[in-house]
């Protein structure tokens, strides 16, 4: 049995279809990333499920009941809002006690159920303060606090971490999945920060323009995109597009980089002679002397160092701009010109109309994928 | 930061007491005035310095005006009475009725919202002696002529649009967000009115409230068509001093200063409750 089974949701505000039928599924225990730029109505639809926003169509069944006509206080939900939605007459006891009280436990219960959560959280000193009173990081424990008190069986957590600072952010991330396991809660995150999808989800969910673009561990959305769309969100820095047209000889396909022969999976035979777009990671590009195999040379433009890398972006002949990192401490050219060598044999291959990903033929393994 | 220089600043000083002075002065007069016997507040040229004397309070206390054609009663504290009671109940049900609509305007969009809250704004664009003949006419038939009922009635073609419409904004002021926070964590709809949404509006509604207690304290035309001596207010009850021995200053300056009063004495205990209020604004988080 399913946490969240959402079937073909829709929701439109005026004429514009915000939720355009949404299938979605979390299972027991899971923790599903619900991932995607602003606007593409990841926010709606938890309120969808939360039932405080009525869809106009489609079903929200929670634990395997239909949700239709159970009014949100009744669904046993925890929800963390991303302006954290704190009640602020009330002081942080009072906020994380809500849901306690409002499930008619004694006194004596609610101050247990509290002081448990605040302890979790470490916010158990700020009890008696006023959501005024309280740090950014505070006042989203507390209403993390206030989503987990009376241990909901499902949790959706609106990019909690979104409005607090960036030391407290990667903590966060790393004390985030220890708490949701310990609490047992199926999970429906959502979040715009593909570093916190990949590092939280059991599973991640791309939502585009009110759609499911791609559901699946955070490996494949990384290594096996289903369009270029989400290689372009996955990834810092972001992948490099290059315009191709595969080509073919005796050794495989192949596409031209300045003039050199680029070997790319052998499975891709089928997409020989169409329009593509090469995306190619760049950690996938390194430098290399001007006599090594598959030299091309290039332009350096500019450097940045990233705190774990550093991002130089190059130029090649025809002007094409590429993006390579490499593991800073590593020497690199850093003016002048240069030679770049590509691992095209794990780049990926988009349908250049569509954007979608033209997945590698594989005759061992999976026959269904030259079908994609 | 602006850096003001000197000549500014005294400008600014100048401007404020002038600004201050023009108007408080008439207040003060007023104040000096209720002191005075008509002889000297009638003296030409007019004078700061006079004996003051109780008179005027006495006569209106006691509800006997002595003048020279003779004694004259005079129903002030009753009239005063019923300032009070149309003005209190008068808010009290605009409030009831003004608060909830204000909710669902702000909170539910459903057909014809709009134009029912405009409707009610509308209230406010007619001029009152419009209204009120062919009311005076309907309260003669069903009998609501000089009654307490009637004239709270028709007070709050006053005090509803405003309450409402005020009400209203501090309503949408409150994130939705914090609403449904209080719902998902299992309270009704109900006690999330009670104990987000009103709490949280709460100054707006004291504001409006006290605004609305002014508008209904000040309004004259309604309840002179509409009522009768006794259950007349103060505004139409200061009539009273324009006898045929003369207009009696002394005593509707008197008048004045006692119904000011209330308002007055609200509106500073109000404010100090309006400011804590507001500053509360931890709403955004």
């Amino acid at each position: 049995m399913a946490a969240i089974e959402l079937l073909d949701i829709v929701k439109r505000f005026k004429n514009e279809t915000v939720l355009d039928e949404v299938t979605l599924k979390v299972d027991e225990g899971e923790t599903l990333v619900l991932f995607g730029p602003s606007g593409a109505g990841k926010t709606v639809l938890l309120r969808v499920i939360a039932g405080v926003i009525e869809p106009d169509g489609g079903d929200v069944r929670l634990n395997g009941e239909d949700m239709s006509d159970v009014p949100p206080e009744l669904r046993n939900i925890g929800m963390a809002f991303q302006n954290f939605a704190l009640f602020p007459h009330m002081d942080a006891f009072d906020n994380i006690a809500s849901p306690l009280a409002a499930r008619r436990n004694t006194a004596e219960r609610v101050r247990e159920g509290v002081e448990r959560v605040a302890r979790l959280l470490k916010i158990d000193h700020v009890l008696g303060h006023r959501p005024r009173a309280l740090s950014n990081g505070q006042k989203q424990r507390t209403a993390l606090a206030r989503a987990l008190a009376a241990a909901p069986s499902l949790l959706l957590l609106d990019d909690p971490l979104r409005n607090v600072d960036a030391k407290l952010r990667f903590e966060m991330r790393l004390e985030l999945p220890r708490l949701l396991a310990a609490e047992r809660a199926s999970t429906l995150y959502v979040t715009q920060d593909y570093k916190e999808a990949m590092a939280l989800g059991d599973r991640i969910a791309v939502m585009f323009g009110g759609r499911i673009a791609q559901v699946g561990s955070p490996e494949e959305i990384y290594l096996s995109p289903a369009s270029l769309e989400i290689a372009r969100l996955f990834g810092d820095p972001t992948v490099n597009v290059l315009d191709v047209v595969p080509e073919e000889d005796a050794q495989g396909p192949f596409v031209r980089l300045s003039k050199l022969r680029a070997p790319i999976d052998p499975g891709l035979g089928h997409a020989v002679g169409r329009p593509c777009s090469l995306g190619l990671r760049p950690e996938a590009i390194r430098f290399v002397e001007s006599g090594a195999h598959g030299a091309i040379p290039v332009t350096i433009e500019a450097e940045t160092p990233l705190n774990e890398k550093a991002v130089t972006l190059v130029t090649t002949a025809r002007g094409r701009e590429i993006l390579v990192s490499r593991p800073s401490g590593e020497p690199g050219p850093t003016e002048g010109t240069a030679h770049i060598a590509v691992d095209s044999a794990h780049a990926l291959l988009f349908d250049r109309d569509t954007g979608l990903r033209i997945a590698p033929y594989r005759s061992d393994t999976d026959v269904r994928g030259a079908a994609a | 930061m602006e850096h003001t220089s000197t000549l500014e600043r005294i400008l600014r000083g100048v401007a404020i007491v002038a600004v201050v002075t023009f108007f408080i002065f008439p207040i003060f007069w007023i104040l000096l005035m209720s002191f005075q016997t008509n002889e000297t507040i009638l003296r030409n040229p007019p004078s700061m310095v006079f004996t003051p004397t109780l008179s005027n309070y006495v006569a209106l206390l006691t509800g006997r005006l002595e003048t020279a054609a003779g004694t004259l009663d005079i129903s002030f504290m009753q009239n005063l009475k019923n300032s009070v009671i149309l003005s209190v109940s008068s808010v009290a049900v605009a409030l009831l009725l003004g608060v909830p609509a204000a909710y669902a305007f702000a909170r539910y969009r459903f057909r014809g919202s709009e134009d029912m809250a405009f409707t009610l704004l509308s209230f406010r664009f007619a001029p009152p002696l419009l209204v009120v003949l062919p009311l005076a006419l309907y309260f003669q038939d069903v009998g609501l002529a000089d009654t307490y009922i009637g004239l709270i009635w028709v007070y709050q073609l006053i005090c509803l649009p405003l309450i409402l419409w005020i009400v209203r904004g501090y309503f949408e002021d409150i994130p939705a967000d914090v609403e449904y926070a209080y719902r998902i964590a299992g309270h009704s709809w109900f006690s999330t009115f009670r104990k987000i949404a009103l709490p949280l509006a709460g100054p707006g509604i004291a504001a409006a409230g006290l605004l609305a207690f002014i508008f209904a304290w000040n309004n004259f035309v309604f309840a002179l068509v509409l009522g009768s001596a006794d259950k007349q207010p103060v505004t139409v009850g200061a009539l009273a001093f324009v006898t045929a021995s003369g207009i009696q200053f002394g005593q509707i300056a008197a008048a004045i200063v006692l119904s000011i009063a209330p308002t007055l004495a609200l509106a500073i205990y109000a404010q100090r409750y309006l400011v804590e209020g507001l500053s509360l604004g931890a709403v955004k988080g």
